[in-house]
């Protein structure tokens, strides 16, 4: 266990810097509200790739997006970042929406950063990391104390003395000094969110941990922001405040970390969180491991009403039956990111909730 | 019965840096009808030992002590007997194994080609209803006999090189790191069809991973390798929930358990990187990363003993670090 | 890695870059023809640039030649004469610079011609990307021979034309390949990450596309150069040359429109034909060695 990380939790810094980790809403907050991207296909179909996102990242919170690949994680990571153009909705960042002029574009990316998951490939074999790093303000321009700035992003992500590495090419260095390097990349511009795809994806396992403590840290100490996609839960529990799991382009349920994966309510979520390794606590929510069969549909074959029927063990099991007209007829509305803090977009679920309001009520009368 | 054994395996590459070490001295036993997980980070000599089962490694390397299987030498071995176990006596899936399926032939045929290659007397129709059988068992329609590689998905395609590992009814299954490339539910429906397989038709195997969580939960016995040495080994679970070796405690730390308060928000890991092989440290290989190092770690290379506080029924608990022999807690 | 803390980092970059020169010679030296291609371009070369030591400039005039008509070779000149009574020696070697000046202004014109619309067609794309597709595809199944010379028939014969047109002939495989290379470095993810960093076309074209693609356009390029004096051989022999110059095709032109094919006067064919050999070989040779060496699909990615 990172012996970082545990300090940084413990003893909260009594600095100037924002400790707090309650994340601040507004000015400098992502928002995506029913954002959508579709690709045409050979043949004239079209693939839905994001079908409807609301989300929110703000500065001092860590989101995870957690899915299968296929389910349109990644085109909705490249279109927050204005590297993939929606089809319809708004990205915007501090309430303003987000305009894809050059200008626009490159002042945007002052604010918002990317990480990508393979180190190894992000940079460049012929740049040397000094040259990496102090890329982004070479293309914005800041040329006052490059090599200060260079050394101050390099030290925040962990590789000190930072001098030691200005000269080092990527192929010198381990995967997670790579990824740290990429990292003081995207921090070298200040900018206050993060989106990281993947980002310890393809990293060895007990280098993992040395990255997530560090994003863990940049979050509660100098109030970074971050989505990080993944397809692995796991991920979301060590560092995420709040997670958004993703079936087939859209957000199915989303809530606090420890509400969703320790009392999961959408069915997809549930049979997702059932065939991990868990805790005692979770075994009592999702006792059996439910394998569920076949695979992601494709993206240009969103099957009508509740996308997740064909696979849903609920309706196989027949434990639907009674909601299952709107199963099957009826698609579930997009789900607010703020309008509760726990949110499913599940017909049975919903059905369940109100017999246990109408329970509830008929018990006080 | 005693299926597979390496005894005391040292394999050692030579390259343009000199020999690289790459599996240093490795005792294991796997029998029928029981799961072995060997977990380790990449460099740890876990993929070299499944490739010298079946002696695929390349020229420079050099291999002494023994693999026996079903007590035979496998290093020994004439080459037409080492033909004959690659299929019918042990099977490796590898990782991205899904990729190395003939693009321009269909399923069935390259499921039934071992069939036709390594069973006398067989007929091709009769090798193509296997293979058929074959998918079925593995979870794919037979109709998908008929469908080329490029319109399977990854997970199908893995299912289809498990069918092509057990199309000569092997004793012994390798899996290396067979589930890695897939989906949580994919993967999930991966490691159920090869438990399944374990228990129904008594079958050993072997499955590496980096993921000490994953083989905690599908495995009998877990060992744990360290730049390529086995640094901890006994009942998987315990040794991923409980571990006697500190290596051993990082790796299971990297793989949070959800639920667990004590590793919300506090990601498990390492700092530094594995030892570079050509100038291993003295004495203990782990000990320029380990929290707890004592002085003698920096000496003596630890055997692997069994150490206290693991009696009792199960296979042995051992681990070669000498604060565990000791008794005292590995993790800070 | 581990280096000391940079004495300045502008000298130790400079260390760097001698150090991947190093490694790339290195390699190179290990590759046996390419040393020899290298050694025999090298004294081609030489002896080029020594010409006016060597020769005098005198020896081309027609009206100072002090030899007979076709003279076989002899102490006083030792590859013979010409049909005015010139040295062949003499004009060979005035002819190497020519050839040389010729082969390589002409590929260094295509190469950056090329280089620019390989790059711009692979990384912008679309409709210019297509159409600079078809127009290069268009230049590259033209018959380059007669292009050439219809169009030296309209341009009138100069030497600058004949590098124009060499040039003009020879870009579109340069182009086909940079924007095939362009195209792989694109799909790498440090585009990506230039791009999420708010870089413009410009910089990711000159920052990593073309860094990426000029080893690979040197080693065309070497190859490139040989088929240029080869070209210009042609023209010159087909008379298409400029007059006012000796090269190695205007002394085969020469040659044979004054009779030394039935006169059997070897020693004015053999001189200049061996010599557009060798220099053809040469490059050749060197070309190979360093698409051995840059080749991304031979070697690694990195140095």
């Amino acid at each position: 266990m990172s012996s970082e990380a545990r300090s940084s939790n413990e003893e909260p810094s009594s600095g100037s810097a924002p400790s707090s980790a309650a994340p601040v809403r507004g000015e400098k907050s992502l928002t995506a509200r029913d954002l959508r991207v579709e690709f045409g296909l050979p043949g004239g179909r079209v693939a839905r790739a994001v079908d409807g996102v609301d989300l929110d990242v703000a500065p001092g919170e860590i989101v995870a997006l957690a899915g299968e690949s296929g389910c349109g994680k990644t085109t909705l990571a490249r279109t927050l970042l204005g590297l993939e153009r929606s089809t319809g909705g708004t990205v915007a960042f501090g309430g303003e929406p987000l305009r894809y002029s050059t200008k626009a574009l490159k002042a945007y990316r002052r604010q918002v950063q990317l990480v990508l998951q393979d180190p190894s490939g992000a940079l460049n074999p012929r740049h040397t990391v000094y040259d990496a790093v102090a890329e982004g303000l070479r293309i914005h321009g800041i040329t006052d104390d490059e090599p200060g700035r260079v050394a101050d992003a390099l030290s925040r992500a962990g590789l000190r003395p930072p001098e030691q590495f200005f000269l080092a090419y990527p192929h010198e260095l381990s995967g997670g000094q790579r990824q740290r390097v990429v990292i003081a990349g995207a921090l070298v511009l200040r900018p206050s969110i993060l989106i990281a795809d993947e980002p310890v994806a393809s990293l060895d396992a007990s280098v993992r941990g040395e990255i997530l403590a560090l994003l863990l840290r940049l979050k509660e100490e100098q109030g970074l922001g971050a989505l990080v996609i993944t397809h692995d839960l796991g991920l979301a529990w060590s560092i995420a405040d709040r997670i958004a799991i993703m079936y087939l382009g859209r957000i199915v349920e989303q809530g606090p970390v420890e509400q969703v994966l320790t009392a999961p309510r959408h069915p997809y979520t549930r049979a997702l969180v059932s065939v991990l390794p868990g805790a005692p606590a979770l075994k009592e929510a999702v006792p059996e491991p439910i394998v569920l069969a076949g695979e992601l549909p494709d993206a240009s074959r969103i099957p009508g009403g509740c996308r997740f029927r064909p696979r849903c063990q609920e309706v196989a099991a027949g434990r639907a039956a009674e909601v299952l007209h709107r199963c099957e007829s009826e698609d579930l509305e997009i789900l607010g990111p703020e309008s509760a803090p726990h949110l499913v977009a599940c017909h049975l679920d919903r059905a369940r909730r109100e017999d246990a309001r109408d329970g509830g009520a008929r018990m006080a009368v | 019965m005693t299926l597979l054994e390496f005894k005391d395996l040292h394999v050692t590459y030579t390259g343009s840096r000199g020999r690289i070490p790459a599996v240093r001295g490795v005792d294991l036993k796997v029998e029928s009808g029981r799961t072995l997980g060997i977990a380790g980070e990449s460099g740890c000599g876990k993929s070299t030992l499944a490739m010298a089962v079946l002696r695929l490694l390349p020229k420079s390397a050099e291999v002494t002590g023994e693999i026996l299987l079903n007590g035979e030498d496998l290093l020994t071995m004439g080459w037409g007997r080492l033909r004959a176990v690659r299929w019918t006596g042990a099977s490796i899936v590898f990782q991205g194994a899904m990729h190395s399926l003939n693009a321009v032939h269909r399923i069935g045929r390259q499921v039934a080609e071992p069939i036709l290659l390594h069973e006398e007397g067989i007929s091709p129709n009769e090798a193509a209803e296997r293979a058929e059988a074959l998918l079925e068992r593995v979870g794919l329609p037979s109709s998908r006999a008929r469908s080329y590689p490029h319109e399977l998905s990854g997970g199908q395609r893995q299912r289809v090189m498990i069918a092509m590992a057990l199309a000569c009814d092997p004793d012994l299954i390798i899996a290396d790191e067979a589930t890695t490339a897939l989906d949580v539910m994919v993967q999930a429906q991966v490691l159920q069809l090869i438990s399944g397989l374990v228990t129904e038709r008594g079958v050993g195997l072997v499955m590496i991973s980096h993921d000490l969580s994953v083989l905690s939960e599908v495995c009998d016995e877990v060992a744990v390798m360290y730049a390529g040495s086995v640094v901890e080994q006994g009942p998987a679970h315990e040794v991923f929930a409980n571990a006697r070796h500190p290596y051993s405690a990082a790796l299971g730390a990297a793989f949070p358990v959800i639920g667990d308060p004590a590793s919300r928000k506090r990601p498990g890991g390492l700092a530094g990187d594995p030892p570079d092989p050509v100038r291993l440290p003295d004495g203990c290989a782990f000990r320029p990363r380990c929290a707890v190092a004592v002085e003698r770690c920096g000496e003596e290379v630890p055997a692997l003993l069994a150490v206290p506080g693991a009696a009792g029924e199960g296979p042995a608990r051992v681990s070669a670090c000498f604060v565990a022999q000791e008794g005292e807690p590995v993790v800070v | 890695m581990t280096t000391t803390t940079p004495v300045s980092p502008r000298s130790l970059r400079w260390a760097r870059r001698r150090q991947s020169f190093t490694r790339s010679w290195n390699a190179y030296r290990s590759q046996r023809t390419g040393m020899i291609g290298l050694f025999l371009l090298a004294a081609i070369v030489i002896l080029a640039l020594a010409a006016p030591i060597l020769v005098d400039e005198s020896q081309l005039s027609v009206t100072q030649a002090t030899g007979g008509r076709m003279e076989p070779p002899s102490a006083g000149f030792p590859l013979g004469t010409d049909e005015v009574g010139r040295s062949i020696l003499a004009l060979t070697l005035w002819g190497a610079r020519l050839s040389l000046l010729i082969g390589l202004t002409a590929t260094v014109v295509a190469i950056l011609v090329g280089t620019a619309i390989g790059v711009t067609a692979g990384h912008i794309g679309g409709w210019y990307g297509w159409i600079a597709l078809r127009f290069s595809d268009w230049f590259m199944v033209l018959p380059s021979l007669v292009v050439a010379i219809a169009l030296l028939a309209v341009l009138g014969r100069s030497m600058s034309t004949t590098i124009l047109v060499i040039a003009m002939v020879s870009w579109s495989g340069t182009t086909r390949l940079v924007r095939a290379q362009t195209l792989t470095v694109q799909a790498r993810p440090y585009l990506e990450r230039a791009k999420a960093l708010g870089a413009g076309h410009w910089h990711q074209m000159t920052k990593h596309i073309l860094p990426n693609v000029l080893p690979l356009v040197l080693a065309s390029a070497t190859l490139l150069v040989p088929s240029a004096i080869l070209m210009e051989s042609s023209l010159a022999w087909l008379g298409l040359g400029d007059p006012n110059v000796v090269s190695w095709g205007s002394i085969l032109n020469r040659a044979s429109s004054n009779g030394a094919v039935s006169a059997h006067a070897w020693w004015y064919l053999l001189p200049p034909g061996l010599a557009i050999l060798l220099v053809v070989l040469a490059f050749m040779m060197c070309g190979r060695a360093l698409e051995a060496v840059f080749n991304p699909r031979l070697r690694g990615e990195q140095s």
